[in-house]
């Protein structure tokens, strides 16, 4: 690991890609995908994992092909599920480094009741849900994280509903770490990814990202640049937040380490009942 | 000699065989495997889950599996239809495991306490898509015990789900039994080549592709779409092609290996009753009066469910008047007997779906009304 360190950022990224395989790659030119995949392997090569022992698990979407192009082992699964699938990984062989990445769709419509209940198993695994607040794989359909009043093509006249507000969510179920990100702070985003590898237990961090293909043309963004923009403008530091009054932070969405809390871990409790079985101590 | 529950059985076959790793969720009437498995599994290193649902349950032990740890679930009627999507993803990403469905009345909620046995074409083809399918049904505590056994050593030989189904009546049931001293136990086969030349889905060698565990230095892609030798998603006819009917060619011929029936008085028989599960406790009761009465009557016990034998029900009907073939739902298998058969001889289906077993009582009378005493037409 100590020679991916000295390599520079364009053959780090190499080392860990698939290049030869599985390019080019399905997402679109302006995608916020690519950028936390690079968040995400320079975490990784941060944590100096051995990448032999690194699983990558994802659902379905377009965030979830992330795993296809990266030389790790490798699960895209089913609608909603990677969570599910990892917790097998992780209670089977508790010394891997198991990683979900998700999208908002995945693990917050369909998904949802995994991921409510692995925050509260704590069982350690990392979670990266990248959310562009669309479904984009499917063509721009209305997401649990679609914000109300804004059109997908299954919201034509605006949506309805309220967005989830993520890290409220995964905070309130028990995580051990929750953390929000955005594309537009790539450096600040690879630092929380890596905060959330070290945790022993359940992290979960949320990528604010952009869809300009779907979300953008829809909701009048001119550019992939505005939407990055519109992320900076919207977001608040949570360090930055404590100085701020409450009218200030109206509709802005925090970023930084939000909860990081100490809870017994999953898999150390089943290896500890396993000794004590066998130590006659039960 | 042990007095012990079908339930019971399975959850010790399933040990026995070496799985340690189990993910389920409560579900009447095969609680107690999961209940048994949470107690025992830690005791021998192996690990207990309880999912938030039957859906995250297979998702997980497939997760298991792929780790390289033997794995199951067990769940009943409505559990299993929410496991159809996850079964699907096995049987394309050919991922070894068992799954138990104790079945209930159904549809839907149904009949929680009471037997059935109408889940056999689900098991068949309830996910969507061509898929291989191998189904094996119990008919006594001790088939509980070896046919997991079995179960579990069919998955890792072809490296695929398989599914133990099992009616209530066998699995609530308790019968003295003598478990075998000894008992094979299969595992996958691992990759015979160094990691950068192993293709998760190359079987040009062995009979089936090996599968390395996550974990273990191979770093393989995995996916539920439709994928090349290396695992990676495609859309080249003739990978697709080659891919889905790939999965079916294993169980097409490996059939004889998987196949496994229990025959009795076929020689001369001139009505032959076939059940699976209870049914063929009920047949073989009905069978054994309706010889002491003069009657020439055969039986068959299917085990193996999936694939279903029809070289065996071919050369039945060669010589046989009638196959009788009791069943606790509106007729599911027998349509298979009236395939196997082609009109050269006369399929007589007995259904119950009213919660109750079929009674020897039941298939003598059918026998009766078929058969001449001592034979002869």
């Amino acid at each position: 690991m100590e020679k991916a360190r000295e390599l520079n950022p364009s053959e780090l990224m190499h080392e860990y890609l698939r290049q030869k395989k599985k390019f080019p790659h399905v997402w679109c030119s302006g995608c916020g995908i690519g950028t936390t995949l690079g968040a995400v392997i320079r975490a990784i090569a941060d944590c100096e994992l051995d990448r032999d022992r690194v699983v990558l698990v994802s659902g379905i979407g377009c965030s979830s092909r992330m795993p296809t192009y990266v030389d790790f082992n490798t699960l895209h699964t089913t609608h909603g599920r990677p969570i599910a699938f990892a917790t097998g990984i992780k209670l089977a062989r508790p010394e891997l480094e198991v990683m979900v990445i998700t999208g908002d769709g995945d693990a917050a419509a369909i998904g949802g009741n995994h991921l409510i209940h692995a925050c509260r198993r704590n069982i350690n695994l990392t979670v990266v849900c990248i959310n562009n607040s669309i479904y984009g794989m499917t063509g721009g359909q209305a997401s649990p994280t679609t914000p109300q009043g804004k059109i997908a093509t299954t919201a034509r006249y605006g949506d309805f509903e309220r967005a989830f507000d993520l890290c409220d969510l995964t905070a309130g179920a028990g995580a051990a770490f929750v953390a929000r990100g955005a594309v537009y702070y790539a450096r600040q985003l690879e630092k929380l990814v890596a905060q959330a590898i070290r945790k022993k237990g359940f992290a979960f961090v949320e990528v604010i990202s952009q869809c300009p293909t779907y979300y953008g043309r829809f909701n009048k963004f001119k550019s992939p640049v505005e939407m990055l923009y519109w992320q900076r403008d919207n977001t608040v530091n949570v360090k930055a937040s404590a100085k701020m009054k409450p009218e200030e932070l109206e509709g802005k969405s925090l970023t930084g380490v939000l909860a990081d809390r100490e809870f017994p871990e999953f898999t150390a409790l089943y290896d500890k009942l396993i000794a004590d079985l066998a130590a006659g101590r039960k | 000699m042990t007095l012990m529950q079908g339930n019971e059985a399975i959850a010790r076959g399933a040990l026995d065989a070496g799985i340690r790793f189990f993910a389920g969720y409560p579900i009447t009437p095969s609680t107690e495997i999961a209940e048994i498995m949470s107690e025992e599994l830690p005791k021998v290193g192996g690990k207990f889950l309880q999912m938030e649902d039957e859906i995250g349950s297979l998702a997980a032990v497939i997760g298991a599996s792929l780790a390289g740890v033997k794995a199951m679930t067990a769940t009943s009627g409505p559990g299993f239809s929410l496991m159809q999507e996850n079964l699907g993803y096995g049987y394309m990403t050919e991922v070894p495991c068992l799954v138990v469905n104790v079945m209930r009345g159904g549809p839907s909620t149904g009949l929680p306490t009471h037997p059935s046995q109408g889940d056999v074409m689900q098991a068949r083809w309830g996910t969507h898509g061509d898929h291989p399918a191998v189904v094996l049904a119990p008919a006594s505590v001790l088939d509980c015990y070896t046919l997991t056994v079995r179960a579990i050593n069919l998955a890792e030989r072809f490296r695929t789900p398989v599914i133990l189904l099992p009616d209530e009546v066998v699995a609530h049931m308790r019968e003295d039994v003598t478990l075998p001293e000894k008992i094979e136990v299969v595992d996958r086969e691992k990759p015979h080549v160094p990691p950068e030349w192993y293709y998760p889905y190359d079987d040009s060698t062995t009979d089936v592709a090996p599968l390395a565990a996550f974990g273990t230095g191979f770093r393989f892609h995995i996916t539920g779409l439709t994928h090349d030798r290396a695992g990676f998603a495609t859309t080249v006819p003739a990978e697709i092609d080659r891919a889905v009917r790939n999965l079916k060619r294993k169980t097409d011929r490996f059939r004889s290996e998987i196949i496994q029936v229990e025959r009795m008085y076929l020689a001369d028989a001139e009505v032959v009753v076939s059940g699976y599960g209870i049914c063929a406790r009920s047949a073989e009761a009905a069978v054994e009066q309706a010889r002491a009465q003069g009657y020439l009557a055969g039986f068959i016990n299917l085990k193996t469910i999936w694939p279903f034998c029809f070289k065996l029900i071919e050369r039945v009907a060669d010589t046989a008047k009638a196959i009788v073939v009791p069943e606790m739902n509106l007729g599911q298998l027998v349509r298979e007997f009236e395939r196997a058969v082609c009109g050269r001889t006369q399929v007589v289906p007995i259904n119950r779906v009213d919660g109750d077993a079929i009674t020897p009582r039941q298939i003598l009378d059918v026998i009766a009304q078929l058969a001449r005493p001592g034979g002869g037409a």
